[in-house]
């Protein structure tokens, strides 16, 4: 180990440590199509289930008839609500408080709501099952627009809430409002915009989306009548999470329950929650004796299976005419769908969306957001970003720009002047968050420089005035957005789910040669955990990457985790693995002292050992030391070089970034082209850049998705318009722009390496960047804001309503 | 429902089964032949996670009947590899190029991709995006899925791999 030969730097290379752009041990499986994903699991004897799902958006469901599909051949079951009363599962508790319809009880409240299962021998059986099912239904009047919800004679949406004035997050004021949820001194606002000398106004819509990883959900749920245990396989984000609230509903003990998330084709939010899909498999298998598969197909989960966004932002900023913000006051009408299914903390309701006074030093704020029940899919799930931090990102982002324009200020001059400074971190901000650290001045000012920023503002001065004098009929718009992420939930003492604190957990376990195995209670979908966890433990404890293998998603091995979504895998399991790695550490260098005969103060670390202080020749390497902490350690110290950590985070940690998108759009068909997309992001301490900069990408893809067309549209009978891939916009090879990443490194001072997370960032930062780029380009003909998503129709209604057309 | 039997070379060898008449190629890839690779997305043509290479042309195999693939020559993703077992051109490209995520596109990109360098051995970046467009990645961003293509394109030239700048 020792040997004098290797060069420091050659020692360091072989760990592939933190900051090594190491490439994927994941991608050797992956690129032979050797994953093991839910679908190619099997078990013997398996059955497929399949839902029955309601045409109507809002009906009274009169009869159901089963007796044709049981004829079916291949059919040996079909589970309705009547069935699911038997074992108390008809409805099913969700993560934000409410309850939900596993399968319709008396009504339906969206349409592809599940009516009833079908469990046959194969697939296709249980689809011909499915389409002999006679469902009777009586159709009620439906309700849309949210902005209706609360009307008078608004329809009576949950009649299982009859009568109830408290929700789980406060008084209802109307039979379809779920909750109001107020943040910050109401009072010093609205003094704030009695005095202000300037005010902008605006409704800003995100409309409702929908993640749609290239997985849909599924499951295989098998029930052992013998043992009494209950085994399944899930697209599980959160396995820890599912076992629990298995234990919780089904009563079957927690010990008895053993779930596994293989790997995970992708997630974005979509994967957190518990669906109908897994209580029906898991009753089935129950039924029937035999393992039950599930799998959601296209269709299904756009329509079915967690949307997210659906909130309506009225904004207002007050500022002097130098352009100093003074207050913020935003509303927000939250559409829930027919059940609060929001995958936030328990205390959230709207996650932390009191983010929303962003990168900017605001002296006061109010928020106020109120949750509706409408005819639509039950969720609100986070799609790609922490709770509700994307809505909060482009609302603020959109409003400064808006305060610009009115100001007659450059959008990048009015950020600067508002900035949180560097010297006022940890910051308190007004709607009660500690960011831990941030250098917003430096991020935008390397941003400005790289683009040429300025040169940009001259370009389309001039192309304004050609366009003015008729010359061209393309407008150019640059969307700045300079976003502040709230991730890492997180500490116990304001996040939980169902009463879970939202700790993470590493065990790491290091065998006699010097491997070891990582178990954690993080799941990964896609962002490489099994690499870059090594990596951590890698320059932590000096074994290198290769030699640690990282097991996630095996409820019965992995230490309690809350799972990986809103980037809080690196700031919470990151953590973890660290502190972890350190108790390892701390007992190597007992070891270490006792065989080098020296007080452990007199060693140091280096590298993948320990070397006695001023004796560089006395060095006693990791290696070695886990063969000796198995076979001679010290007298009194037991056998043995293993660790587990609970971290429980102190904060969240607060990545930001500076985007810029430049983009020309013809007035005259609506098509626009990004002709440049510069990001940079502020992740703290970068553990594979590499990785960091594909999870940019891609979180910049979907961003570019969300504002320039991705939709889940309903029309005014409640009908979901975009439920296929057909109608539903994911941008191909094609459409997609060049990405162009950059950043800078303000590590979080109280996470154990500095890590902040940023799977997320791109989704949260981009979206504004584009919609501001289109609102920024058409801002000069007259118009204040767009709503989103601007696809090519939408921006050619918009230039003909200012009349350029 | 009737069986029908089916015979196909899939990666070299000859099988056969009993599918019914709508049995689609990629439940009879994955099911009855166990070849899990090949991932079903969407179900409507449009994802491309189910592309195999059927008869030289890279198809969807989530709308073509088995019964349709009669007598056919089909790779999929278990059959790109080097004869040797090691990583093709294009598979070690989608690794060092971090041309892949969560994994559940790649078997399809990479049998498309596979196609598409025997049709242009030489494509240039739009190209690349075109020929790729019939197959969805939501993690990746496509950048990198285009870099793991010119790295294979190049390897299998023997020509020099340059990444372009950013």
């Amino acid at each position: 180990m020792n040997d004098m030969t290797i060069t420091r730097a050659e020692r360091e290379a072989k760990l592939e440590g933190m900051g090594c752009k190491r490439k994927r041990v994941e991608d050797i499986r992956f690129t032979q199509g050797k994953g093991n994903y839910v679908d190619d699991v099997k078990l013997p004897g398996m059955l497929h289930g399949d839902f029955v799902r309601s045409p109507h958006p809002h009906a009274r469901i009169k009869s159901i008839d089963k007796e044709k599909a049981l004829k079916v051949p291949g059919v040996l079951a079909v589970l309705t609500a009547e069935d699911l009363k038997g074992v108390n599962l008809a409805w099913m508790p969700t993560l934000a408080g409410d309850v939900q319809m596993v399968l319709a009880d008396g009504k339906v409240l969206f349409q592809n709501q599940e009516v009833a299962f079908v469990v046959a021998t194969d697939r296709y059986a249980a689809d011909d099952g499915i389409n002999a099912v006679e469902v009777e239904y009586e159709a009620l009047p439906v309700l849309v627009d949210p902005f209706h919800a609360m009307d008078a004679d608004a329809p009576v949406l949950r009649e299982d809430l009859e009568g109830k004035t408290e929700g789980a997050h406060g008084p209802r004021k109307h039979h379809n409002h779920i909750f109001e949820w107020t943040v910050g001194d109401r009072d010093l606002t609205d003094a704030a915009f009695r005095k202000a000398e300037v005010t902008i106004k605006e409704m800003i819509s995100y409309h409702r989306t929908h993640p749609s990883p290239l997985e849909t959900c599924q499951c295989l749920c098998s029930f052992d009548k013998v043992k009494g245990e209950l085994t399944i396989y899930g697209t599980f984000q959160a396995p820890h999470v599912i076992r629990t609230v298995v234990a919780l509903i089904a009563k079957i003990p927690e010990h008895k329950i053993h779930v596994i998330a293989p790997d995970i084709g992708g997630g974005f939010g979509n994967k957190v929650g518990a669906y109908p899909g897994y209580i029906c498999a898991a009753v089935a298998s129950i039924v029937t004796g035999r393992p039950v598969k599930w799998v959601e197909d296209r269709i299904e989960n756009l329509c079915a299976t967690s949307f997210a966004r659906d909130y309506h932002m009225t904004t207002e900023i007050a500022a002097t005419k130098e352009g100093k913000v003074t207050g913020l006051r935003v509303h927000v009408l939250a559409d829930h769908g027919a059940f609060d299914a929001c995958a936030d903390p328990s205390k959230w309701p709207a996650g932390f969306f009191n983010i929303v006074t962003g990168s900017y030093d605001f002296p006061t704020a109010h928020l106020a957001v109120d949750g509706v029940y409408t005819n639509k899919a039950p969720g609100g799930v986070a799609y790609r970003c922490s709770f509700r931090v994307t809505e909060a990102a482009y609302c603020i982002e959109r409003a400064m720009d808006i305060l610009a324009q009115k100001l007659g200020m450059d959008p990048a001059e009015l950020r600067l002047k508002n900035f949180i400074r560097q010297e006022q971190f940890p910051y308190h901000s007004a709607l009660g968050w500690e960011y831990d650290s941030g250098d917003y001045h430096t991020a935008m000012k390397k941003m400005m420089d790289t683009v040429d920023y300025a040169g940009l503002r001259r370009e389309q001065a001039e192309k304004r005035a050609a366009f003015r004098r008729g010359e061209t009929r393309e407008i150019m718009g640059l969307g700045i957005s300079f976003f502040t992420e709230i991730v890492g939930a997180g500490p116990s003492k304001n996040c939980d789910i169902l009463g879970i604190a939202m700790f993470d957990s590493c065990e790491i376990r290091l065998h006699p040669t010097g491997a070891g195995i990582a178990r954690m209670g993080t799941k990964s979908q896609g962002q490489g955990h099994e690499t870059t966890w090594a990596q951590i433990i890698a320059t932590e404890i000096g074994i290198p990457a290769d030699d640690i293998m990282v097991e996630e998603g095996n409820t019965d091995t992995a230490p309690y985790g809350l799972g990986t979504y809103g980037s809080r895998s690196t700031p919470v399991a990151g953590a973890a693995i660290a502190m972890a790695a350190r108790k390892v550490k701390a007992k190597a260098q007992m070891i270490a002292a006792y065989r080098l005969e020296v007080h452990e103060d007199d060693l140091e670390w280096d590298i993948d050992g320990f070397r006695v202080k001023g004796l560089p020749e006395k060095f006693l390497g990791m290696k070695d030391i886990c063969w000796i902490a198995y076979n001679a350690p010290p007298p009194g110290m037991e056998p043995g070089l293993e660790a587990v950590s609970y971290y429980d985070p102190p904060n969240m940690t607060y990545p930001f970034g500076a985007y810029l998108c430049v983009m020309d759009i013809d007035v005259d068909t609506g098509v626009y082209k990004v002709r440049r997309f510069y990001a940079l992001d502020d992740c703290g301490t970068r553990i594979n850049p590499m990785i960091i900069e594909g999870q940019v990408h891609g979180g910049l893809t979907e961003a570019f998705a969300i504002a320039m067309g991705q939709e889940i549209r309903y029309d005014e009978n409640g009908n979901v318009v975009t439920g296929s891939f057909m109608d539903f916009f994911l941008p191909t090879a094609v459409e997609t722009p060049h990405w162009e990443t950059d950043f800078t490194v303000t590590p979080s001072p109280h996470h154990p390496i500095g890590a902040k997370g940023v799977g997320e960032s791109p989704n949260v930062g981009g979206v504004p960047a584009f919609s501001n780029a289109v609102n920024d380009a058409f801002s000069f003909l007259g118009s204040t804001h767009i709503q989103m998503p601007h696809d090519f129709w939408r921006n050619w209604q918009a230039a003909k309503a200012l009349g350029a057309v | 429902m009737a069986k029908t039997h089916v015979t196909m070379r899939v990666n070299g060898s000859e099988v056969e089964g009993l599918v019914e008449p709508r049995t689609l190629l990629v439940h009879f890839i994955r099911e009855n032949l166990a070849l899990t690779g090949t991932h079903i997305g969407c179900e409507t043509t449009h994802c491309g996670a189910c592309t195999v290479d059927l008869d030289g042309m890279s198809v969807k195999s989530c709308t073509v009947f088995a019964v349709q693939a009669e007598g056919s020559e089909i790779t999929t993703i278990e059959g790109i590899a080097n004869a040797d077992g090691t990583l093709s051109a294009l598979q070690e490209g989608f690794r060092q190029m971090h041309g892949l995520q969560c994994g559940f596109c790649t078997p399809g990109m990479i049998v498309r991709a596979h196609r598409l360098l025997k049709e242009n051995p030489t494509p240039s970046e739009e190209e690349i995006r075109f020929g790729i467009a019939g197959n969805l990645c939501r993690c990746t961003g496509y950048q990198n899925i285009v870099k793991a293509i010119q790295y294979a394109a190049a390897k299998i030239n023997g020509t020099e791999f340059r990444e372009a700048a950013e």
